[in-house]
């Protein structure tokens, strides 16, 4: 327990506020708490988490990418339009297109941050230009409705009537969200490649001198990344059964924001997934219990931008910090040299 | 040691870079299990030294390079690595959010067999090498928890899971409290006695001639000599150096006649120091020895209004003064040189003349606007005033040696006319050779009527440049010397009891 509380100190503080703010919310509505709402919260977050996850990964070799949300959106007009074109193709093709897709748009950043020395996020933003840009200027923003049928319906791996007469469903982006989960967290914690990449995010002239393949470093981050962000614009298309050019658009923040807020730090090395998935969920339930009392939608970015600093004060700062003075000094003394 | 073969023998190194040469018919030899210090200034020779030993650069035709015996032909990265030969840089090169256990085992933590982390294996060995060195770190804490001393420790057992037979220790006490050196010390006696050779390159040559059992001298990229440590002295070591002999003579003067400058009283900040007093008059030189964590440069940042103090009176001719930041102390008249020149005391990408105008910005302004007239006269004027070798004043400062830097530094300061001039730790990265010239500054300075406050860590540097010498000891003055009337060992032993 005392290891956990050690390695995971943002997951903790976020849980926490988490488990919190759901307190107050089902006291606050008496629909919140209820398992059918939790679910509703799950399948709302599920793109999110996917974005988050890939993100992650990019942030932890010390990256940031500022396009994959719009990458994300070409991504899905590329995969409907190609998939129409075949006349139809399943998920498999689908999953297929949009991994490749997403994939390439990625490392196509890495080659700008690796091969021409861009820093990241200048390159990540001119690119979140160009690939807007260019979905614009291509598809003069008309929107795609009709989708391939399998893409379009629904899927539900389970169902269940409550006793109120409220469903809980458990739809495909949860299922394919938790499938990138554990990959990603088998990915960046059991494997060599994941530990190189936190090892070069925290010290990449440390990891430089044993002889690490910097040019790989990049082009798996941005590429699974990418990835990710494949997976996730297939799976909106799909939860919203249509295709707007500019769904996803300014989607990017929210998802570096929840990211950052579940411990990835911005400049690489740290961050795990459970940080991830909590940091995009405490959004995501703010945004959810805002809505069960009746709070109008216009407010809602101002509070859940509030919940957010407030949560990013608690798990950065030390606690003895925001204690009274005379407090401090002996919290220090007891367990800190200096 | 005789009739041992040696571990390691170079002979007849030559390097040059761009037509000059950074290494002259060199040779050098180490023994098995055999603490070795190499010794020069910066820029003698010493990081490309160690550059070809471990295969980084590659010497002129005619060089010899054996290794247990063994005739090597060219050495690479790789090979030295593979035959045990490791470094470890002053940087350390270590994963702050990562685990003890992965930084000690970094090499197996990625190179798992098919791809995948083997966590006992990397943990085996951790435990493995730190019970070789005989100490015991908890495994799962992440490596920025440690302090310096202790990450030193992660990054030698890194170096043994590589099957160290010989390690490169670059300044690895340089960032260390006495006490955490000295055990840093107790760790490389436990690797010599195992067997492994270490290579040692140190500023402080003290421990140097504690621990090693020979000295390589280079200068100027040339052999001086191999010397074996017995009958060694730091001034003769210093002499090898630097080539030049330094007479060291007690300065200490009285100085009644002069009026107080600044007067402390019962000066307190709990938990850092406390009933501090002190009168320092006109051109005298007060000097604040201690180990690192006395509370000494708490009490300068105090002294110069950039903390407060919890009581006590700072007083400065005659008028009781309270800062409420360091631009009031300034404006009293006391400066404050940096402990930390690099990060903290100059501008390292901007130009010498512009780190040199910076505290005295307001004096070279004519209408409101920055004069470059008068700024070139200032720049010039203190330049020349303290022998500042430089290209031109347009240059980045990070292009100077830290002992030009440290003038610039100084220089910083003495364009404001202060009365009182703080000098925290004025020799840190900064050359022997060079650091005379620093307290030939000091001399004049105080010669001419300026008050100096002189901290530093060594108590040679205050004894010889001091007109009272202050130990200080958990935030309390302990006591104060007359360099005239107490040797040098008898302060230092005071200072290290």
């Amino acid at each position: 327990m005392r290891r956990l509380i050690q390695s995971k100190p943002t997951e903790l503080t976020l849980l926490a506020v988490t488990v919190l703010l759901c307190l107050g919310l089902s006291v606050g509505t008496d629909r919140f708490l209820t398992i059918a709402n939790a679910f509703d919260v799950l399948n709302v977050s599920a793109v999110n988490i996917i974005f988050a996850v890939g993100l992650l990964v990019v942030l932890i070799s010390g990256g940031i990418d500022i396009s994959f949300a719009v990458a994300a959106s070409v991504v899905q007009y590329v995969t409907v339009l190609a998939l129409l074109t075949l006349g139809g193709g399943n998920w498999a093709v689908g999953f297929i297109i949009a991994g490749c897709v997403g994939m390439g748009l990625g490392l196509i950043n890495a080659f700008l941050i690796y091969r021409l020395q861009i820093i990241s996020i200048v390159a990540t933003i001119s690119t979140f230009n160009v690939f807007f840009g260019l979905l614009m200027f291509v598809t003069k923003g008309v929107s795609i409705y009709n989708l391939p049928d399998w893409l379009a319906t629904r899927f539900v791996f389970f169902e269940h009537e409550m006793a109120d007469g409220s469903w809980i469903e458990l739809t495909l982006p949860v299922v394919v969200m938790i499938l990138c989960c554990i990959a990603t967290s088998f990915m960046i914690s059991r494997t060599t490649t994941g530990r190189k990449l936190y090892a070069f995010g925290d010290n990449p002239e440390g990891a430089r001198r044993f002889g690490i393949n910097i040019a790989a470093m990049h082009y798996v981050s941005f590429g699974w990344l990418g990835l990710m962000a494949g997976i996730a614009g297939l799976m909106q298309a799909h939860y919203a059964q249509e295709v707007v050019p500019n769904a996803l658009y300014g989607r990017e923040l929210d998802v570096l924001a929840a990211t950052v807020l579940g411990g990835a730090r911005l400049g690489g090395g740290k961050g795990s997934v459970l940080g991830c998935v909590l940091g995009v969920l405490l959004v995501s339930i703010t945004q959810n219990g805002l809505n069960l009392m009746g709070v109008s939608p216009f407010a809602f970015k101002m509070i859940v931008g509030a919940i957010i600093l407030a949560a990013i004060t608690l798990s950065s700062t030390r606690f003895d910090k925001l204690l009274p003075k005379a407090l401090q000094n002996s919290v220090r003394k007891g367990n800190h040299r200096s | 040691m005789a009739g041992v073969s040696p571990l390691l023998s170079l002979k007849n190194i030559n390097v040059t870079f761009g037509g000059v040469r950074a290494l002259k018919g060199v040779s050098f030899e180490v023994n098995p299990g055999e603490v070795h210090c190499l010794a020069g200034e910066n820029g003698c020779g010493k990081s490309t030294l160690i550059k070809v030993i471990t295969g980084v650069y590659r010497p002129q035709l005619g060089a010899q390079f054996t290794f247990d015996g063994k005739l090597i032909a060219t050495m690479t990265p790789n090979l030295a690595q593979s035959l045990g030969i490791q470094v470890i840089w002053q940087d350390l090169a270590l994963f702050g959010e990562m685990s003890v256990a992965e930084n000690i085992s970094f090499q197996l933590a990625v190179k798992g067999k098919y791809g995948l982390v083997d966590k006992r294996a990397i943990e085996e060995a951790a435990r493995k090498a730190l019970a070789r060195l005989g100490v015991s770190l908890d495994l799962h804490l992440p490596l920025k928890e440690l302090p310096i001393a202790q990450r030193q420790i992660v990054a030698i057992a890194r170096a043994l899971v590589g099957e160290a037979r010989l390690v490169f220790m670059d300044e690895p006490t340089a960032s260390l409290t006495q006490s955490e050196a000295d055990y840093l010390i107790g760790i490389v006696r436990n690797l010599s006695d195992s067997g492994v050779a270490v290579v040692f390159v140190s500023h402080r040559l003290a421990e140097v001639l504690e621990i090693s059992h020979r000295i390589t001298v280079l200068r100027d990229g040339s052999m001086v000599g191999v010397y074996p440590v017995e009958g060694m002295t730091q001034s003769r070591v210093t002499e090898l150096m630097t080539g030049r002999n330094f007479d060291s003579a007690v300065i200490a003067a009285d100085h009644v006649d002069a009026p107080v400058v600044l007067s402390v009283r019962n000066l307190t900040r709990d938990g850092e120091f406390s009933n501090v007093s002190f009168d320092i008059r006109q051109g005298e030189t007060l000097g604040i020895t201690g180990l690192l964590g006395a509370g000494r440069t708490e009490l300068a940042l105090t002294l110069f209004g950039m903390r407060r103090p919890h009581s006590g009176e700072i007083i400065v001719e005659g008028q009781r003064v309270s800062f409420a930041s360091n631009r009031d102390a300034i404006r009293a008249g006391i400066a404050y040189l940096s402990e930390d020149r690099l990060s903290l005391g100059l501008n390292q990408p901007q130009s010498i003349a512009d780190n040199l105008v910076m505290a005295s910005l307001d004096r070279i302004l004519v209408g409101g606007l920055i004069s470059s007239r008068r700024k070139a006269e200032v720049v010039s004027r203190w330049i020349s005033e303290l022998a500042v070798k430089i290209g031109k004043p347009h240059d980045p400062i990070r292009t100077l040696s830290g002992g030009n830097q440290q003038r610039v530094a100084i220089a910083k300061w003495l364009a404001i006319g202060p009365k009182i001039l703080i000098l925290d730790a004025p020799t840190v990265g900064v050359d022997v050779g060079a650091r005379a010239g620093i307290f030939e500054i000091v001399r004049k300075l105080a010669a001419e009527g300026l008050s100096i406050v002189i901290i530093s860590d060594e108590p040679p540097e205050v004894y010889f440049n001091a007109d009272r010498v202050v130990h200080m000891a958990d935030g309390c003055f302990k006591s104060v010397y007359d360099p005239r009337q107490i040797s040098l060992t008898e302060l230092e032993s005071a200072v290290y009891a």
